[in-house]
């Protein structure tokens, strides 16, 4: 049939035969793009008596909302935090390949590391949008340097810092600039570290808590002060104590500012977190949970050794060790791995399970109004999966970016 | 009048629907002739409209030449809200059928001029050549559409005030909140279905009996207004048992020994794929 819209000329594409992840469940209905974005179908009826211009057969498919990865070191050989002379073309690497994961936005992040390379490298890569080229990137995570000497986990001791000359004067000396930054992680109980909590939250930027020995109490404090992520829960931080939970019993504080929520990062490959774990944290607090696969550089790659920031790791396996220590460096599992081991370790539903790579990322960064969902109006980032929760084709803005080869 | 009665509510329901897909592929609508529908909302015709989204995916009916006018629409409800008819009509046929969105017609509750808009409603429906056929219900009350008892028989498209009934009636739609029903709404009037070529009217369940007995046993009477299809030379009754619970047995045995005849209404089923 011939087009018929008054509002807009632009096509529409109808996605067929698919279930698609709506308010919360997977629904047997139609998804529709137009210009990039979902569109309301009865609107387009009723309104503009219009109807779609291409149908995808997505031939019993679920579509979920892209994934969005929130901490992710680098992968395929690529190191972000390993100064270069091509720093973009590097993230573009990187963003181009997680397309196959289900990826369509992520946080590059660097480990703790010298000023020198904060300043080479924050300014070469700025917020943009995703397309063919690859993923979407929302912006740094900076994990370091201002956390825990007893927490440092793979970070390089030598470049870990304080809040000396007042809190944000040290952020400011260390970083550079904070215009491309979309998360910074610290230890809360480093001193004078309120200031700088307040500082970055009121510039828009997310703080998350790890690496630290902080006890709950501190832990709390920096909630109070708008901190709203802890950095791979578990992972490089006290252990729980009935007595002291310390940063884990964020979970369940009842020191959470109304109407606020603290979300959890969680790193499911099965060799960060024992299931069991995972299973505690995700039935003490299942909508705070988000999926971050902590990816290294050696992600993609074959075993062996390979460099991690100012450090070298070795690969066996799924496990990635500082060499010649039993420390964990960083994850190799990719974000849909993360996604299949989540559902199996906790037992979840598919809608929780997807929402915790998609839905949860986007709420924690304050952009849910258009990611992370399948509402109408939100853009079209969108990941098609078989049952078995298996990547079959990725679309940015309803672009097809990648199709799995049958 | 023909009177249908078929054991419960999927049988009357698969009737029916049959029976406007034989009609549709009979009369082989194209871009210069189409074939106009009435259409009505509400829990009774839901399984027709099932039935034909089934017919529609298996490739058996297109409603590509199909022009859709609805009988009726609140007053003053947003057209989103999930009680409107629009949306009844959008989630439960337009979306799962290539209608052309030009061709579906439903009332605006919400427009400026409500007059106007009811006036304009009359002309499309002369415009389009009048309806060939004229699916509708029966309310608890007798009413069709939303004419409401005490409505004139020869009545046009406009605007009616609710009754009571109705709005008790239809309170479950809105959380079992009287409050929250529309008091109004835009109805085609019983002058515009008699209009129609041929009318089918589906009455399923115990609680439509006693208007059934109302309709087509008693009198033509403007406080039971489907009774005024008594006087139209076309009308079909699709009915499960439950609803004939009112009927004298002679009238109900009457009917059921003409089944045969009226099977030969939908049975063969036609299909586009022949064609």
């Amino acid at each position: 049939m011939p087009s018929n819209k008054s509002v807009s000329d632009a096509p529409i594409t109808q996605f067929i035969n698919c279930r698609i992840l709506k308010d919360h469940k997977l629904q047997r209905e139609d998804l529709w793009v137009r210009e990039g974005r979902i569109l309301n179908p009865e609107k387009l009826f009723f309104d503009e008596q219009g109807y779609a211009d291409k149908h995808v057969d997505c031939k019993g498919s679920i579509i979920a909302p892209g994934f969005i990865d929130v901490q992710i070191n680098g992968g395929y050989g690529i190191d972000f935090s390993l100064v270069s002379e091509d720093i973009s073309g590097g993230v573009s690497v990187v963003a181009k390949k997680i397309l196959e994961h289900g990826v369509t936005s992520f946080c590059p992040t660097l480990v703790t590391s010298p000023a020198a390379v904060y300043h080479k490298v924050l300014p070469q890569v700025k917020v943009h949008n995703g397309g063919q080229h690859g993923a979407g990137v929302l912006g740094f995570h900076l994990e370091g340097p201002f956390i825990s000497a007893e927490k440092k986990g793979a970070h390089p001791e030598q470049y870990l810092r304080t809040f000396q000359s007042g809190g944000v004067q040290d952020l400011m000396e260390v970083y550079g600039s904070l215009d491309n930054v979309t998360m910074v992680t610290l230890a809360p109980e480093l001193a004078n570290s309120q200031s700088v909590v307040r500082e970055l939250c009121q510039r828009g930027i997310t703080v998350s808590l790890g690496h630290s020995v902080a006890n709950l109490s501190q832990a709390e404090e920096a909630v109070q002060h708008g901190a709203s992520f802890i950095t791979h829960l578990f992972n490089a931080m006290l252990p729980f104590h009935h007595r002291d939970p310390g940063i884990v019993g964020l979970l369940t504080s009842d020191q959470v500012p109304a109407g606020r929520t603290v979300y959890y990062g969680m790193i499911a490959d099965g060799i960060h977190t024992n299931p069991a774990a995972l299973r505690i944290a995700h039935r003490a607090h299942p909508s705070g949970l988000v999926l971050v696969t902590d990816a290294i550089t050696a992600m993609g790659l074959p075993p062996g050794r390979h460099t991690l920031g100012q450090q070298v790791i070795e690969i066996q396996g799924l496990h990635a060790h500082v060499a010649g220590t039993k420390t964990l460096s960083g994850s190799i599992a990719t974000m849909d791995m993360c996604v299949r081991h989540f559902k199996q370790a906790s037992g979840c539903s598919v809608e929780e399970a997807l929402e915790a790579a998609s839905l949860h990322p986007a709420q924690l960064l304050g952009i849910s109004h258009n990611k992370g969902k399948l509402d109408y109006g939100c853009d079209a980032d969108l990941v098609l999966l078989d049952d078995a929760l298996n990547v079959k084709a990725t679309f940015i803005s309803g672009e097809e970016v990648w199709r799995k080869e049958p | 009048m023909r009177l249908v009665i078929l054991d419960d509510y999927e049988l009357a329901s698969e009737w029916a629907a049959k029976y406007i897909r034989n009609r549709i592929i009979q009369f082989q609508p194209s871009a210069d002739r189409y074939f106009t529908l009435g259409l009505p909302t509400g829990s009774t015709p839901y399984g027709c409209y099932q039935k034909l989204i089934e017919y529609h995916r298996s490739g058996d009916i297109s409603f590509k030449y199909v022009k859709t006018f609805n009988m009726d629409e609140y007053v003053g409800l947003p057209r989103a809200h999930s009680q409107s008819y629009h949306s009844y009509m959008w989630n439960n046929f337009f979306k799962h059928t290539d209608i052309d969105p030009a061709n579906a017609h439903i009332l605006d509750g919400n427009a400026a001029d409500l007059e106007a808009e009811c006036q304009a409603y009359e002309h499309k429906i002369a415009e389009a050549g009048g309806i060939e056929l004229f699916v509708g219900g029966i309310g608890p009350d007798g009413h069709i559409a939303f004419n409401e008892p005490g409505s004139s028989l020869v009545s046009r498209t406009r605007v009616k005030t609710l009754a009571k009934d109705t709005i008790v009636a239809n309170a479950r739609f809105f959380s079992n909140d009287l409050s929250k029903v529309p008091t109004m709404a835009l109805t085609v009037g019983v002058g515009t279905v008699m209009d129609a070529k041929e009318v089918m009217i589906l009455i399923t369940g115990a609680h439509k009996a006693f208007a059934l007995y109302k309709a087509i046993e008693e009198g033509v009477n403007h406080m039971w207004t489907v009774s005024a299809f008594q006087q139209h030379p076309r009308t079909i009754f699709v009915c499960d048992e439950d609803a004939t619970l009112e009927l004298r047995v002679k009238t109900v045995k009457y009917f059921k020994g003409l089944m045969h005849v009226h099977n030969k209404l939908v049975d063969p089923v036609l299909s586009m794929k022949d064609q």
